[in-house]
């Protein structure tokens, strides 16, 4: 082989793993991509059934229960309201009245099934998909007023 | 007093590094033997002042002095001592004049240990590191003073987050960042070249033990980090692909390319403009990593506040370092001369095909990392992208370097024969084959990802083995090994066991969350958990609730675990503090829950895990920043080279390093 020739299929090669390697990192990227929806989404049937996803808000009070290690607790955005159960240890700042995250799935009678409660870092600080929850929930009530 | 001389040593400090990137940078240009004079005083003044400001803030930390709002914001008048002082650097503010006096503290090592260096590229590479040091003054001085004062003073401090209350926070932030701001000395190498218009060899082998020392400080920073939230925050998880590992991981991917990029040009002479880009990308990055972090843009545990000015201020200053310096790359690319020609089969296509895929890696943690915040900034709607993408990416990215790695190390310089190559590996690829196969089979059961990693990592350790036996063997009497080639055999060493840790606990961690009275016991991978006992103890600062736990193997004791959970009185914020027993085989982790009291009987949540060899991640990490340390104390970096201590008066533009051109 002539170096011209060489060099031509060492390019050609490059860029023919490159694109492969693209491919797969895009494909892998697509299916693994987790949405977020607030509860006034999930009530007015804009989230998938049986697709994990992440829903965010207040854990509403009084609605936390526990039944052995599984809790149930409700997660409200101030106008709808989702509830929630989840089998495990919570996070050190999971309280009711102050902000959470959670991923997991929603089953036919929408019910949300957790899998990960998301843990907050310091007590002053709200997550802010729960804090866009909120305040998406809010905008919408001011606008029907 | 003392916040305000902190304060106007600061100011101070911005005028010394604007005059230093003026003076320093146009003096090299016009080759002003006077001007350039000022570059190592200025970059020793410069330190200077900052760490008096530094000083002055932790003295402040150190009195209480709550009329100070940073203080009063991240201390507490019943703060341990050791975290009064840590804590300096435990919010927004500090940490960036911790940074401020990381970048000082580089330019000081640069103007000390550069004698070897031509004046002229010293001058010219504590210029551009004035400028970098401009950019972070400013931004402290205008959106991030950690002097001002308030007009009330507070009774007491609002405390240091719990969380970051651990020996960990006195070590993982200076290490980190010491490592992140070392990606400003490669690129300023990489800028004072392009000022040159002259990239050579010389210029490569004056950078290489920079970028090397960068890389180090980066490496143990990280793997400190993720020890730290391994036993800290109770979750047993040691890399979360969290945006902000990521912020760090991402230097550090391109770092190691620019170390491997390096090294050919040096050797070889190639390379120079990918080496070029990678010293620019790994600084930008870091600056990228630096406004994910600061301008509250994540939701972390090192999102310190939100606010946007802040977040506007770095974006802007990283535009404008990556378009000066790409602006500044174009207009002198034309002048890089390719360096020679290679044959496919030579040790310069396997660090190019290892470089390409490093970069691949960094360019799709990038992509996992960016792509939720982009969609969020255009209002797309919220996402987030899940530890299985970058698993699912990095780790057949990872495992084709590894592979390469090997043959690259064996591969001679320019030229090959495939045939010599497979001859000489065929045997370490064997037992390599073998012993990674065959040995998951002693844990009980096959895992072929546990056989794919154990099988790489001994590839690795073999093949390292038997080269530097062979060297051994051959070499003559009088020859002595370079420490760059125990470096780079070490470190590689260091990737192998670090790959075996991780393997090992993906593939065998087992893991139980369980509902524990007292007398109930747990198994998990033969690991007995007996709770024994409920007990409570004061801290300095908190109250926390004890559980004993006895632990037994197969009906032997063998120790008493006492996991906590913590409640800080000054913030009454909960902690779990877990329990761990750590041996060389693996961890056994145990960390307390909340308390269950639906029922009759206490009982608590409990989480146990058993996971083998985990400490072997951290333990790879050291080892891979060990040779890097040998690789930096080779002798070749420290040779005078002849014509160096003649003025520059004459033109040293051309430095006088080798360009090697070889002609195939």
């Amino acid at each position: 082989m002539k170096p011209r020739h060489k060099r031509a299929a060492l390019i050609a090669g490059g860029l023919a793993s490159l694109s492969l390697a693209t491919y797969f990192v895009l494909n892998a990227f697509q299916s693994n991509l987790v949405f977020f929806f607030s509860p006034s989404q999930i009530s007015s049937g804009e989230a998938p059934k049986h697709r994990t996803f992440r829903v965010g808000g207040m854990v509403k009070e009084g609605t936390v229960k526990r039944d052995n290690l599984t809790v149930n607790f409700v997660v409200t955005d101030t106008a709808k309201e989702v509830s929630v159960s989840y089998t495990g240890i919570l996070p050190d700042l999971f309280r009711e009245g102050k902000g959470v995250v959670a991923q997991g799935k929603l089953d036919d009678s929408g019910h949300f099934t957790a899998t990960e409660v998301l843990a907050k870092h310091d007590e002053n600080y709200m997550p802010p998909e729960a804090q866009h929850a909120v305040d998406q929930a809010q905008k919408t009530i001011q606008t029907l007023k | 007093m003392i916040p305000e001389i902190g304060h106007f040593a600061l100011i101070l400090a911005l005028g010394v590094s604007l005059s230093l990137g003026l003076i320093a940078t146009v003096g090299g240009q016009h080759n002003r033997a006077d001007w350039m004079a000022f570059a190592r005083p200025g970059a020793q003044a410069l330190w200077f002042l900052t760490m008096l400001s530094f000083g002055c803030l932790t003295y402040a930390f150190f009195t209480n002095d709550f009329s100070v709002v940073y203080v009063a914001q991240h201390s507490n008048s019943k703060l341990p001592d050791m975290y009064r002082i840590a804590g300096v650097w435990g919010g927004h503010e500090g940490s960036l004049l911790l940074w401020q006096l990381m970048l000082s503290s580089w330019m000081l090592a640069v103007s000390l240990f550069s004698r070897q260096l031509p004046a002229v590229m010293v001058s010219r590479v504590l210029g551009v590191l004035g400028l970098v040091s401009v950019g972070f003054l400013l931004f402290m001085l205008i959106t991030s003073n950690p002097f001002l004062r308030l007009s009330e003073i507070p009774e007491d401090g609002r405390d240091l987050n719990p969380l970051l209350q651990d020996p960990g926070l006195v070590f993982h932030p200076p290490l980190l960042y010491m490592g992140y701001v070392g990606m400003a000395i490669p690129f300023a190498f990489a800028i004072a070249a392009l000022l040159n218009g002259r990239l050579d060899a010389a210029w490569a082998r004056w950078s290489r033990p920079w970028a090397t020392a960068a890389w180090i400080f980066l490496t143990l920073g990280i793997a400190l980090g993720s020890w730290w939230a391994y036993y800290e925050l109770g979750w047993g998880g040691w890399w979360f692909w969290d945006p902000v590992e990521n912020a760090s991981f991402l230097p550090w991917l391109v770092c190691t390319a620019l170390i491997h990029s390096l090294a050919v040009t040096e050797k070889r002479g190639l390379f120079r403009n990918w080496t070029i880009i990678l010293a620019i990308t790994s600084f930008a990055l870091s600056l990228l990593g630096t406004f994910l972090v600061r301008s509250g843009v994540l939701t972390s545990v090192h999102a310190f506040a939100t606010d946007p000015t802040r977040g506007v201020f770095i974006l802007l200053f990283l535009a404008v370092v990556v378009g000066g310096s790409l602006l500044l790359y174009a207009l002198r690319a034309s002048k890089v001369r390719a360096g020679g020609s290679f044959a496919l089969v030579s040790r310069e296509t396997f660090l190019l095909i290892n470089n390409v895929l490093l970069a691949t890696a960094a360019a799709s943690v990038l992509l996992g990392t960016l792509y939720p915040l982009l969609v969020d900034a255009l209002n797309l709607g919220k996402l987030s992208v899940g530890p299985p993408y970058f698993n699912a990416v990095f780790a057949p990215i990872m495992m084709v370097v590894m592979l390469f790695m090997v043959i690259g190390s064996y591969a001679r310089w320019k030229n090959d024969s495939a045939a010599e190559l497979v001859k000489k590996l065929r045997p370490v690829a064997i037992a390599s084959v073998l012993l990674g196969c065959s040995l998951p089979l002693l844990a009980g059961k096959w895992h072929a990802l546990v056989a794919m990693g154990l099988t790489l990592s001994f590839w690795i350790i073999l093949a390292s083995v038997v080269q530097i036996y062979r060297h051994l063997k051959d070499k003559g009497p009088g020859q002595v090994t370079p420490l760059s080639y125990w470096g780079m055999h070490i470190a590689h060493m260091g990737i192998a066991i670090c790959v075996i840790g991780v393997t090992m606990v993906e593939g065998y961690e087992a893991e139980r969350d369980v509902r524990m009275g007292m007398g109930d016991t747990v198994t998990v991978s033969g690991y007995t958990f007996k709770l024994t006992d409920m007990g409570e103890r004061l801290g300095p600062n908190y109250k926390a609730v004890v559980a004993t736990i006895e632990l037994t193997q197969n009906g032997k004791m063998i120790t008493t675990l006492h996991p906590e959970k913590r409640t800080y009185l000054s913030s009454t914020m909960p902690m779990t503090e877990a329990a761990i027993h750590s041996r060389l085989s693996g961890d056994v982790y145990v960390s307390l829950g909340e308390k269950l009291d639906d029922s009759t009987a206490p009982a608590w949540a409990m989480r146990v895990y058993h996971k083998p060899f985990v400490t072997w991640i951290w333990f790879g990490c050291l080892i891979m920043a060990l040779g890097g340390t040998i690789a930096t104390l080779d002798r070749r970096y420290r040779k005078k080279l002849p014509r160096t201590n003649t003025p520059p008066a004459q033109p040293t533009d051309h430095p006088p390093g080798v360009t090697r051109r070889v002609n195939v």
